[in-house]
């Protein structure tokens, strides 16, 4: 960021000379000192995956988590502020039940995602409020439309993936994922793969200690998104240790 | 009563024949054309096939105002819905919506709906709505105050899966012979055939010639 | 000269869009309450003299049967869906399986059980949303509805239905019986409607004391009332489901035939 405030970064409500509302660079900010996440979506799976980032060992093991059940089917990972994270999770869940209300039926991702999106974006707008510090990638699976993985921003704007990240490592996850082709990739291979790059990508010199969360929804979950479930998150990790202890074998030379 | 003047104040209601059957790619709907106040034929030409979007109508018996007024909004509704999302409404969507007025009114409303289209999702589908705001699919669906004239009808010649012209031919069959038992229904037979391509419409005199005019003798 | 009197209906026009709304951030979230809270509003305006609301059912379905036996709990119900005297849906589950370890099955008006199911359905939902792998147990699902129930008849506007309510609490099988009123009672055996008076006393002519039925014998007891209530209620049909809820799990049976013997006839003469 070339020129820190001078005054228009005080409001969402107005742009700076250079045309840009600096209170959603903040909230990106914000969004970039957040543990890492990332979105997998295979052939016929999604994988959520966070890399939990534990500020104190008095915690509880199940403190603090990014993923979150928004319909049967449908996952929601945040980077960013907690909190924001959990009210959008909250919007997200009502915009679903609605849906569900109306027409009998689950909510397409495609449908929620813009939904939240503009709802997310509604808060740069005004003057009297301040945008989420939040970026939530969403997850689902169906019969009709397959996997199916998406972004939204700070900014309010969203895009369908293959595969997507957010928070600290975001580049250094992006590198790694762009050396694979996901769209045939099997749950199992996926499943480790996110493993390995939360693994690789955590900062053992800057940050303490982390755990491994993930999500899983697809034709194995028989469509339905299960958090940490049972053979696959131990996959995950089990991958991810490994790939870790290689790595470090490496440099022991 | 039949001898007062009840149809002076009395409600316009399609007193009606309406029905619907399911075929492999469409659907036929059907309806007769005679709305009444009464023992009146205040409308004898009535189009009781009320499009919802391009690939789903209804057909509508019961109050002709009520049934007017919730074609409406669930149509404005679907449209909206199809602008924001891009994509054509599914029939059950429209079948759940209609359904959500019927039964949240049920107390003030008097529409018997069925709900019939095409969608990619799940191709020809008729939903059967009567007057408590249930929702049923059915292969096969009537109703109205004619229907209760040719359950029998329907029972005995309804096959599944029947060929597209012989559903024409056994709605407009069914149709006739419940105009012909029901003092509320007549007119003529307004037939829809709805596929992946939308609406075909046809229209049945129901003359002894099958023609618009006929002189007397 | 409508002054002063409402006449007009309001919240017609409640689920049609209202651009804008959405964007009313500062006003809250104007949508619609979720799950229970929607279950009881009241969409009629009220006239001169108060509202009036249904008084009768009108699309019904007839008696369901519950019975316990060692290890589990079976549920059933005819197929049929009657409008009046008339036999119009013939191909309706009135039986279901709420998750693995609650099971129910609804007679009365089932336009009230598709909206009760709907909001059934929601608060699954909302406990899959929990991720804590805990499912409705029967008890809690009894205890809502007698609530559901309850409230709506003290707004003189009752969900005009009769439920029963099966399932594994803990383990141990437990059924329940909860109607209109908001009335409840757990047995061994309960039923609606006609079941009450014809199946009830069939089942506990089966029964011996301190005693439990086998899974076989239930089915088998099951099938004879589906059997009696098929001659003597006007508003049932020969063809039937079973909901069954055992340690392995809850599953849907049927539809099956009752058995019929009209070799009575031959006898009978005159009148």
């Amino acid at each position: 960021m070339s020129s820190i405030g001078t005054g228009y970064d005080l409001s969402a409500s107005q742009f700076s000379p250079d045309g840009r509302v600096f209170q959603i660079d903040y909230a990106s900010k914000a969004v970039e000192k957040s543990g890492t996440v990332i979105g997998l979506r295979g052939k016929d799976s999604v994988v959520l995956a966070v890399e939990k980032i534990v500020t104190s060992p008095l915690y509880e093991e199940d403190a603090g988590a990014r993923i979150f059940t928004i319909d049967k089917n449908i996952g929601l990972a945040i980077a960013g502020l907690l909190a924001d994270g959990r009210y959008i999770v909250d919007i997200a869940r009502q915009e679903a039940a609605n849906y569900r209300q109306q027409f009998e039926r689950t909510i397409p991702l495609r449908h929620l995602t813009e939904r939240v999106a503009a709802y997310v974006h509604a808060y740069t707008l005004y003057s009297a409020v301040r945008p989420f510090g939040v970026s939530v990638i969403l997850s689902a699976w169906d019969e009709d439309q397959g996997p199916q993985l998406y972004k939204i921003e700070p900014s309010g704007s969203s895009f369908g993936y293959f595969a997507c990240a957010s928070g600290k490592a975001k580049q250094q996850a992006k590198t790694e994922m762009e050396k694979f082709n996901y769209t045939e990739m099997s749950t199992t291979d996926l499943v480790q793969n996110s493993g390995r790059i939360i693994y690789q990508v955590h900062d053992e010199l800057k940050d303490k200690d982390f755990r491994y969360e993930m999500s899983l929804v697809g034709k194995e979950t028989n469509g339905v998104h299960r958090l940490n479930p049972a053979p696959w998150h131990a996959m995950a990790i089990e991958a991810g240790e490994a790939f870790k202890n290689e790595d470090d074998s490496d440099n022991e030379i | 009563m039949v001898f007062g003047n009840d149809w002076m104040d009395a409600a316009h209601s399609t007193g009606t024949t309406i029905m619907a059957v399911e075929f492999d790619g469409g659907v036929v709907i059907g309806a007769d054309s005679r709305t009444s106040t009464g023992v009146y034929v205040a409308n004898r030409v009535t189009d009781k096939l009320t499009r919802i979007t391009d690939k789903i109508y209804c057909c509508r018996s019961g109050s002709a105002a009520d049934t007017q007024a919730i074609a409406d909004i669930v149509a404005y509704s679907l449209n909206y819905h199809e602008n924001q999302t891009g994509e054509e409404p599914l029939v059950a969507e429209a079948a759940s919506e209609f359904r959500n007025y019927c039964y949240n009114y049920r107390d003030s409303l008097v529409a018997g709906i069925i709900v019939a289209g095409w969608d990619k999702k799940k191709g020809g589908q008729v939903y059967s709505i009567p007057l408590g705001g249930m929702l049923k699919r059915e292969a096969c669906t009537i109703g109205g105050s004619g229907s209760s004239y040719i359950y029998g009808f329907v029972r005995e010649f309804f096959k599944p899966n029947m060929k597209k012209d012989d559903c024409v031919e056994f709605v407009k069959k069914a149709v006739r012979h419940a105009m012909y038992h029901d003092g509320s229904s007549g007119g003529v037979v307004r037939i829809g055939i709805i596929t992946e391509d939308g609406i075909e419409r046809k229209l049945f005199f129901n003359t002894e010639s099958g023609e618009a005019v006929v002189a007397g003798q | 000269m409508y002054a002063g009197h409402q006449v007009i209906p309001q919240q017609f026009w409640s689920n049609g869009p209202a651009p804008g709304q959405f964007y009313n951030f500062t006003g809250g979230y104007n949508g619609l309450a979720t799950g229970s809270a929607n279950q009881c509003k009241e969409y009629t305006t009220p006239g001169l003299f108060g509202t009036q609301h249904s008084s009768s059912p009108i699309t019904t379905g007839t008696s369901v049967v519950g019975i316990k036996f060692d290890g589990g709990v079976m549920i059933a119900a005819d197929n049929l869906v009657s409008y009046g005297s008339l036999a119009r849906y013939q191909d309706v589950q009135r039986v279901f399986k709420v998750n693995n370890k609650t099971i129910m099955g609804a007679g009365g008006d089932f336009a009230d059980f598709q909206s009760l199911k709907r909001s059934i359905d929601q608060k699954i939902v909302e406990d899959l949303c929990h991720g804590d792998d805990l499912e409705m147990k029967p008890k809690s699902l009894y205890n809502w509805l007698t609530r559901v129930f309850y409230n709506r008849r003290s707004r003189f506007n009752p969900l005009w239905l009769e439920m029963v309510v099966g399932g594994l609490d803990n383990g141990e099988p437990f059924l329940g019986h909860v109607d209109l009123r908001g009335r409840a009672y757990e047995d061994d055996v309960v039923a609606t409607g006609f079941g009450k008076h014809l199946a009830l006393p069939l089942v506990r002519e089966q029964l011996v004391e301190g005693k439990k039925l086998t899974q076989e014998q239930a089915s088998d007891v099951l099938r004879k009332c589906m059997e009696v209530l098929y001659y003597r209620d006007c508003r049932s049909m020969p063809k039937y489901s079973v909901v069954v809820c055992t340690k392995d799990g809850s599953v849907v049976q049927g539809p099956f035939n009752v058995n019929e013997n009209w070799q009575l006839a031959t006898m009978v003469k005159g009148y």
